[in-house]
């Protein structure tokens, strides 16, 4: 069962240099976890919201708007595609990343079949 | 055999089989909708065939079978299934014949514990886990349920729709979850059982006669929890806990249908059989030594439950208990409820003392019960001007309306 994992962050969050360190080797951890089991395939950290670009065609015409589609102060982060045996596995990842302490992970099932 | 009697075997046989028929049909092919039909269709089968036949030796063993052929005849008929059709085809090939098929077979029992546990995950809304074991578990109807939590019928159908969806699209599991995930599921999975039975016990002060006996329904899915978890102490604790709250149903609503307080029921009035059944299975719950919130819970109301008057209760024991509550369960509410036991145990200074502490925190600011229990301490210590401020804060909470017309009469005898 494949899922993306969006890692949302809350922007209002403020770290400490080094809470930052230390979410940094929690990162680590976690990465070798999951690509130790073999469930992770790609996932990147994104480059901040301030560089996203956000495209849609209305009426025949494209418009581009500078920033990101949804509206809200929360966030993507970055992402991850995982390979997970079910939900529970899915969740248990999840569960261990840095961010589920303070932003939110969201699972989002591969539409299959 | 009567029409009569056919029927209510026919009736019997749905309490004790429906949960087992569907879930070991979902298990052989992981359609919900495929295994709530064929089970509804077999005992719509017994219906019709048992007045004529006579009701078979083991009905359970019958009726599955018969919900089994229909699933084969079901999945043959949508060729796109191979692979499901192949796998229950499979199984109907190896059992028996219907009379020899072992009903107690442990395999089955297993099917009936994944479902419960599946229709309690976490990653599902709550109501969707309080309908969904409601509909495969106990086999209520969609409208009954709609009915049963006061929703439009089309609101419950798309409930149930998207609960089973998510179940098939996003990957939860059909299993007992492994030992690590275990104790976290069993106590997600006995909330949902008890949020059902106070569902019910909250209503049945009402008139309602649409709505279905929830609190039975409850009481009758964690007996067979229960049975299936036979080492899970808070199981037993949580049907030992329902059964007391259960026992004192037709003395807690008075003739004018006003709630009646515990000290005020009539305790000739309350259910023996219930309460016996209920301490003896909380002695054995107990005896595991693993005192959960459900054991202590459930402890408590035995003080209760075994007083043969309001004077008799042991309060020291139930001020005691409440202090081991708060280990498990450190909430607020649980902290007011000691308070008035330690008030009863001792004196109504020292239970204001616990109050005052909770008051401190802010805890239960906006809550009336809290400025209520304050009140009637400080009315019992005779400082009635401040017991009458007290009484206006409980006021002021918006409480319900006999809530309302109580604490109205107690401000009015204070002030008068």
């Amino acid at each position: 069962m494949r899922y993306m994992m969006l890692v949302c962050c809350d922007p209002e969050i403020e770290m400490t240099p080094e809470a930052q360190t230390a979410m940094q080797g929690e990162m680590e951890v976690w990465l070798s976890d999951v690509n130790g089991r073999g469930v992770r395939g790609l996932g990147s950290v994104l480059a901040p919201i301030i560089d996203a670009t956000t495209v849609r065609v209305r009426a025949g015409e494209v418009v581009i708007a500078d920033g990101p589609f949804a509206e809200t102060k929360e966030f993507i982060a970055g992402f991850d595609i995982l390979d997970c045996a079910d939900l529970d596995e899915a969740m248990e990842i999840a569960g261990k990343h840095p961010m589920a302490r303070f932003g939110a992970i969201e699972l989002r099932p591969f539409r299959e079949g | 055999m009567s029409d009569d009697a056919t029927s209510r075997a026919v009736e019997a046989a749905f309490t004790e089989e429906w949960g087992r028929i569907v879930a070991s049909l979902i298990g052989r092919t992981g359609d919900w909708d495929l295994a709530e039909e064929c089970a509804q269709q077999a005992f719509a089968e017994a219906l019709k065939r048992w007045p004529r036949d006579g009701v078979p030796s083991r009905p359970g063993a019958w009726l599955t079978t018969v919900a089994r052929n229909r699933a084969v005849d079901r999945l043959r008929h949508e060729r796109m299934r191979a692979e499901k059709l192949r796998r229950v085809a499979a199984d109907v090939a190896r059992s028996e014949p219907v009379e020899e098929i072992d009903d107690d077979d442990s395999g089955i029992k297993d099917d009936r514990l994944r479902l419960m546990f599946t229709c309690c995950h976490p990653a599902l809304a709550l109501e969707a886990r309080v309908a969904l074991t409601l509909r495969a578990l106990a086999g209520l109807t969609t409208t009954e349920i709609a009915h049963a939590f006061f929703v439009p019928e089309a609101t419950m159908a798309k409930r149930l729709v998207r609960a089973k969806h998510k179940i098939a699209h996003a990957g939860i599991p059909y299993r007992v979850p492994p030992a690590e995930l275990l104790p976290e599921r069993t106590s997600g999975m006995l909330a949902v059982l008890y949020l059902l039975f106070n569902e019910g016990y909250a209503a049945s002060a009402g008139e309602d006669l649409v709505r279905v006996d929830l609190c039975r329904e409850a009481i009758r899915l964690v007996r067979a929890l229960g049975m299936l978890m036979p080492d899970e102490p808070e199981a037993t604790g949580l049907l030992a806990l329902m059964l007391f709250q259960h026992s004192r149903r037709a003395a807690r609503v008075d003739g004018d249908g006003e709630l009646v307080t515990l000290e005020g029921q009539d305790r000739s009035r309350w259910d023996r059989a219930e309460i016996g059944e209920a301490v003896a299975l909380l002695d054995r719950a107990l005896r595991h030594d693993r005192a959960g919130a459900y054991q202590l819970q459930a402890a408590i109301a035995a003080c209760h439950a075994t007083a043969t008057a309001p004077q008799d209760t042991d309060w020291a024991k139930i001020a005691a208990l409440y202090e081991r509550l708060l280990d498990v369960m450190p909430q607020p509410l649980v902290r007011l409820n000691r308070a008035v036991a330690v008030a009863m145990a001792g004196t109504p200074a020292d239970g204001l003392a616990v109050v005052d502490e909770l008051t401190a925190s802010g805890a239960l600011a906006g809550y009336h019960l809290l400025h209520a229990t304050r009140a009637d301490l400080l009315r019992r210590l005779g400082r009635a001007s401040e017991a009458a401020a007290a009484y206006r804060a409980a006021l002021a909470c918006d409480p319900s309306a006999a809530e309302r017309r109580y604490l109205e009469r107690r401000l009015a005898a204070l002030t008068h």
